[in-house]
């Protein structure tokens, strides 16, 4: 136990909680601006594949950083647009679209690895982001070290949760989203289009998940590999429930599941000879579906979510 | 855009639904193959070739739609009740699981008792593994489809330490894989050459009587019930939560079986490596069967079809074999479509 | 005369082959109320739908103020200044008041909302039209009339000159309706106009100007309410003289359902406290009351999907069988459900499927109660179809294309097959047309010849008065005694009703 504590207060512990945290809060927002506005989104570990993947493949034809992440925020967006279209455009199924997308867009992602790369055995590398030292802050001792020594894109990932907040609680737009998550006959009473709403909602939710993925491959490691994305996606789908739709708790949540992360891999190397590694790797998932359990009682689902809506039609 | 409902929907209509969703995921695995510089017609010619073009293709493409039947009928099943299980690729881990424990020395029986033994087993252990997700929905209403796919994690890495560590073959040269199966409890293959075996009855007629179960029985007229309306099936007097659980319970078991009978048909032994994901397929699966379980036999075939024929393409024209998994995941999509076309008319303007 | 605000000029819908309103013509004033009067089905709803561009006119088009309104734009209408109370609240009960009221009222990607100004506002509105509610409070915890009042709210904050209320009443008490009335009143007085919708004859000569009668979506008449009375405006809607089952006297048998101190449900309105009532044989007893106030959770208790409950239920005698709706429908209860969508039956399957559904297990449709016995449920369907006129193309047709009527037919033909000594009938003719509604009022009216007891739950005064021997009060979960609707008025149920209590009435 002694060793655990020890761990906990190393700068190199929580610099990388807080790097594994930065895809978990960007797949989490994506999915929970998703589900405010009334649309489960299952296709998020095929959107976070195709995301690591766009962004990467971007950087490694020769084209910039921030134009892989913007590359694959679009990709991702259009894989949002499908989902919408079918759920939200056909009122289909939220479940079986979410896992027709997720199995769509993970094989196409391989397939156009493997077709631009036929004879890769071992898998390419890219220059990933650079940690950038924000001056002042990064040379306070631990704290400093921990947070303000990341990657841009992780600053993007922290600043994108007031941000989120800010839209979805003080703007007219994001009334209408979390109103077409409760009540959509609302929002087109009021000749708001729900149907556009929900739409823009899911492809800029998509958006965030593809940016969760892009950042493993560009930020966290530099090069894809088959599998990378290993259910990060349905984790994050856990984490809204554990936030409760609400993007402060919902960087908590990643936090600490990123800390869970960081703490087994550190804890494989002291305690590692007696307890298998895969008790540690399988932690996380274990941890979510508690999580889930402990926040099934309280929660207050959108009211809407999972509901289609079809003009002219009374709910 | 306007949506209507048909007023009757012909058994015609309702059957091509999943004809037009192939066809569309054809083209847009069409448009990848044209990008490839393969001739279109070519390399589906290849693909079905490689499917069906021999004695040896066909035995090999049977083969190959056993554990998808059962993962098919799995799905089929669940989705009835409108219980998403996504987790058949942990529950089909877990029939293997039991199939290895029970399969491997601990209890020897003659081969007549020993396959349904082990059979059993494996439903069961299948079905125990689903208990977790569908006690949650049913008392705590926690979303079966996030608890199922992150149980598949769970039990991969269970079979991943059992292989690597206690379960370990010493005879298997280092390789991670468990012990084989005994000559007992191993499924016979039917024909002189190719790997076709028992597994292939059993899962049709498994599939034969689930069929007559939803169609027929009581049991099957409450799943039905409780799938499309929770809510009147209560009123009237079922117990939603106890069908959901019994329903539950036989997709757990069905996918079960299909790691037995993967275990202690094809390979003889368990690896990781078992199961290329037969549990997400099974989904595609049951959905181009519509649900209707007889139909999942011809839908497990096809798909099968795809992923061998896709191999064989492959080793053919500069075509990676991930076009098959592109292949199910549009039809997917593809068949969600053509069934709302099918039942409702619509009209832009 | 005051000039002309809005105007349908020659207006057709069809639905496949179904004409839902047939060149509808149909002017409003300005600081006049127009009651829209029509049954269920005649093409009121459907027309206002148009107006807010849910659906497109076939033909035709609408005038506001002289201008063309552009069709199937909810917010060309919103623009033109015409706002809609809907009958069903578009309201999201987990957001605040102003929330609700803010929506829509500013430009989407403007990058704050003005609150500070929208309370301004609001509180002159409230003030101006007597319309007080708490800005802050969650939608959910209002009550019905509150959140009513924050729909109207909604259309005032957006300065709306042509207001359109949609059954507004179906959930009110008699005194909030009046002062409903009241508000209504006080809008035209400052030159609105206001379309109201209703099928409640007394509501439309109360309120309104002028009424225009629909009938099978088409114009049956237009008439100055001064003019009007209750009988030619029935007349008028239905197409002939209506002619309701009427209550012959009739001496009540033997007790048949006993319920003592009954106590079930959550602790709020919807909870019951203490309930007792007695029905017997021959008799009727109406439940008068405003929704969710205990009526949902005494119908669950009785019709087995509640179990738990303390104090006792008899029946004929016997205790019921408690939170087991096969049970109870095996000793002799019949059982109508509210919603007939959502609980009554289950659209995607066929006719007789549903006609087992109650006794599913029975030997008279399974064999062990394993296997569906195919050849006496269709058997027993076709007998059950006839004799209850369910109009379909028979026993294997799809549920869900049977109109309303036909359904509620359907769910009878069910649940009075058995000749239940008790029946439980929960809003038995919402929505359903006039001749659906006489038709199912006339087969409770048999049953109680019969000597069924029947327990009638329902929102609807004038049914409750027509067909009741007594009638009971449920509000926040208490029942009052249940007296001869004889020894009641409406004024006394009303208050009752809001939960005030009335002289002479143990508290």
């Amino acid at each position: 136990m002694g060793d655990i504590f020890e761990i906990l207060l190393t700068a190199g512990f929580w610099a990388a909680t807080i790097r594994i945290a930065s895809p978990l809060i960007f797949g989490t927002l994506g999915e929970l601006i998703c589900e405010r506005a009334g649309v489960l989104n299952l296709g998020i570990e095929g959107i976070m594949t195709v995301g690591a993947m766009a962004g990467w493949m971007w950087v490694y034809q020769g084209g910039g950083l921030w134009g892989g992440v913007v590359f694959a925020a679009m990709v991702g967006a259009m894989f949002g647009l499908l989902h919408a279209g079918f759920t939200v455009h056909m009122g289909l199924s939220q479940h079986v679209t979410g896992i027709g997308i997720t199995l769509f867009a993970s094989s196409l992602s391989y397939f156009i690895y493997r077709m631009l790369l036929p004879s890769a055995t071992t898998p390419p590398k890219i220059e990933p982001f650079d940690e950038v030292a924000i001056p002042g802050l990064s040379d306070i001792p631990v704290i400093g070290e921990a947070l303000f020594n990341q990657s841009p894109l992780t600053y993007l990932a922290f600043v994108s949760v007031p941000a989120v907040w800010y839209v979805l609680y003080r703007t007219p737009l994001g009334l209408a989203v979390r109103m077409a998550g409760e009540n959509p006959v609302a929002v087109e009473a009021q000749g708001i289009n729900v149907l556009s709403i929900r739409t823009a909602a899911v492809m800029v939710g998509s958006g965030f998940m593809a940016i969760g993925g892009a950042f493993i491959t560009m930020s966290w490691f530099d090069a894809f590999y088959f599998g990378m994305i290993n259910g990060r996606g349905w984790i994050c789908v856990a984490l809204v429930i554990f936030a409760s739709w609400r993007p402060g708790p919902a960087l908590a949540g990643a936090i600490i599941f990123a800390g869970l992360e960081a703490l087994q891999v550190r804890a494989q190397q002291s305690v590692g000879a007696f307890i298998p590694y895969q008790f540690f790797l399988a932690l996380p998932y274990v941890m979510s579906i508690i999580a889930m359990i402990i926040m099934a009682r309280r929660t207050k689902y959108p009211q809407a979510l999972l509901v289609p809506f079809r003009r002219g039609e009374r709910v | 855009m306007i949506i209507e409902p048909r007023q009757s929907v012909s058994l015609l209509r309702a059957g091509l639904a999943p004809v037009w969703a192939i066809l569309a995921a054809m083209l847009i695995c069409a448009v990848l193959i044209i990008w490839t510089g393969t001739n279109v017609l070519t390399a589906y010619g290849l693909l079905l070739k490689g499917a069906f073009g021999s004695a040896f293709a066909i035995n090999e493409t049977l083969t190959r739609s056993i554990p998808l039947i059962f993962t098919g009928l799995a799905a089929a099943v669940a989705f009835r009740a409108k219980f998403y299980n996504i987790g058949g690729e942990g529950q089909l881990y877990a029939g293997a699981l039991a199939a290895t424990y029970f399969g491997t020395g601990l209890i020897t029986l003659p081969s007549f008792l020993m396959i349904p033994f082990l059979m059993i087993m494996g439903a069961i252990a299948g079905g125990l593994l689903l208990l977790v997700p569908v006690l949650l929905k049913t008392r705590m209403k926690v979303d079966e489809v996030v608890t199922t796919l992150l149980l598949n994690f769970v039990v991969l890495l269970l079979v991943g330490y059992l292989i690597e560590g206690p379960w370990k073959d010493p005879m298997s040269l280092g390789w991670p894989q468990a012990a084989s199966i005994i000559d007992e409890g191993v499924l016979p293959t039917l024909l002189a050459k190719g790997r076709l075996h028992l597994g292939f009855i059993i899962a049709v007629a498994i599939a034969v009587l689930i069929w007559a179960m939803m169609r027929f029985s009581v049991l099957g007229y409450e799943i039905r019930a409780v799938g499309y309306n929770a809510g009147a099936a209560e009123f009237s007097g079922i117990k939603v939560g106890r069908t959901v659980v019994i329903t539950a319970m036989i997709s757990g078991g069905l996918a079960g079986l299909a790691g037995v009978s993967e275990t202690a048909g094809l390979k003889g032994y368990l690896t990781l490596d078992l199961s290329p994901g037969f549990g997400y397929t099974g989904i595609a699966v049951a959905m181009l069967a519509q649900l209707n379980a007889l139909a999942v036999i011809p839908a497990a075939i096809f798909l099968s079809a795809v992923y061998v024929g896709a191999d064989a393409m492959s080793r053919a024209v500069n075509i990676p074999t991930y076009i098959a998994d592109v292949l199910v995941g549009a039809s997917v999509l593809a068949v969600l479509c053509s069934v709302l076309f099918s039942q409702y008319r619509v009209r832009f303007r | 005369m005051t000039s002309t605000v809005l105007e349908f000029r020659g207006v057709t819908k069809r639905f496949g082959t179904l004409v839902a309103n047939n060149s509808i013509s149909l002017s409003l004033a300005e600081g006049e109320v127009l009651a829209l009067l029509g049954e269920n089905g005649a093409g009121k709803t459907t027309l206002m739908n148009i107006l807010f561009g849910h659906y497109q006119a076939d033909e035709g088009e609408i005038l506001v103020g002289g201008n063309r309104l552009p069709p199937g734009s909810t917010q060309a209408a919103l623009d033109a200044g015409i706002g809609m109370v809907h009958q069903h609240f578009t309201l999201a009960g987990n957001l605040s008041v102003l929330e609700n009221i803010l929506l829509g009222t500013e430009s989407l990607f403007s990058i704050r909302q003005q609150t500070g100004a929208a309370r301004k506002k609001l509180a002159r509105l409230a003030e101006d039209y007597g319309l007080a509610v708490d800005t802050d409070a969650l939608v959910g915890s209002l009550s019905v009339g509150e959140r009513q009042r924050v729909e109207i709210l909604k259309a005032l904050y957006r300065d709306v000159r042509i207001l359109i209320l949609d059954e507004p009443t179906a959930v009110l008490t008699p005194q909030e309706a009046d002062n409903l009335f009241a508000t209504l009143k006080s809008m035209t007085r400052q030159g609105l106009s206001v379309i109201f919708i209703s099928h409640k004859l007394h509501e439309i000569l109360a309120v309104s100007d002028r009424v225009a009668v629909l009938r099978r979506g088409e114009i049956a008449g237009e008439i100055e309410t001064a003019k009007a009375d209750r009988h030619k405006l029935a007349e008028m809607m239905v197409g002939r003289t209506v002619t309701r089952p009427k209550l012959t006297a009739m001496e009540p048998g033997d007790a048949v359902l006993e319920i003592k101190d009954l106590s079930a449900g959550k602790t709020g309105a919807e909870g019951l406290k203490k309930v007792n009532l007695t029905i017997h044989a021959h008799e009727i007893v109406g439940i008068a009351g405003v929704a969710g106030n205990g009526q949902r959770t005494l119908a669950d208790v009785l019709s087995g999907l509640q179990g738990s409950f303390s104090g006792s239920v008899a029946l004929n005698g016997g205790a019921l069988p408690a939170g087991d709706p096969r049970a109870i429908v095996a000793s002799g209860v019949g059982r109508i459900p509210e919603d007939r969508h959502a609980r009554g039956v289950v659209g995607e399957m066929q006719l007789w499927e549903n006609l087992i559904a109650e006794d599913i297990r029975s030997q008279d449709v399974s064999r062990g109660g394993l296997i569906i016995d195919r050849g006496r449920a269709t058997d027993r369907a076709n007998r059950q179809i006839e004799a209850f006129d369910v109009r379909c193309e028979g026993p294997d047709a799809e549920t869900k294309l049977l109109s309303g009527g036909n359904m509620q037919k359907l769910i009878l033909a069910r649940a009075l097959s058995r000749e239940p000594s008790f029946i439980l009938a929960n809003q038995p003719v919402r929505g359903l047309d006039e001749g659906a509604i006489a038709y199912v009022q006339e087969q409770l009216l048999e049953a109680r010849k019969r000597g069924a007891a029947i327990l009638l739950i329902s929102e609807d005064l004038d049914e409750l008065m027509a067909l009741s021997d007594r009638i009971a009060v449920i509000s926040h979960g208490r029942l009052s005694e249940a007296l001869p609707t004889s020894a009641r008025t409406t004024a006394e149920i009303g208050l009752m009703m809001a939960g005030q209590p009335v002289a002479g009435e143990a508290a």
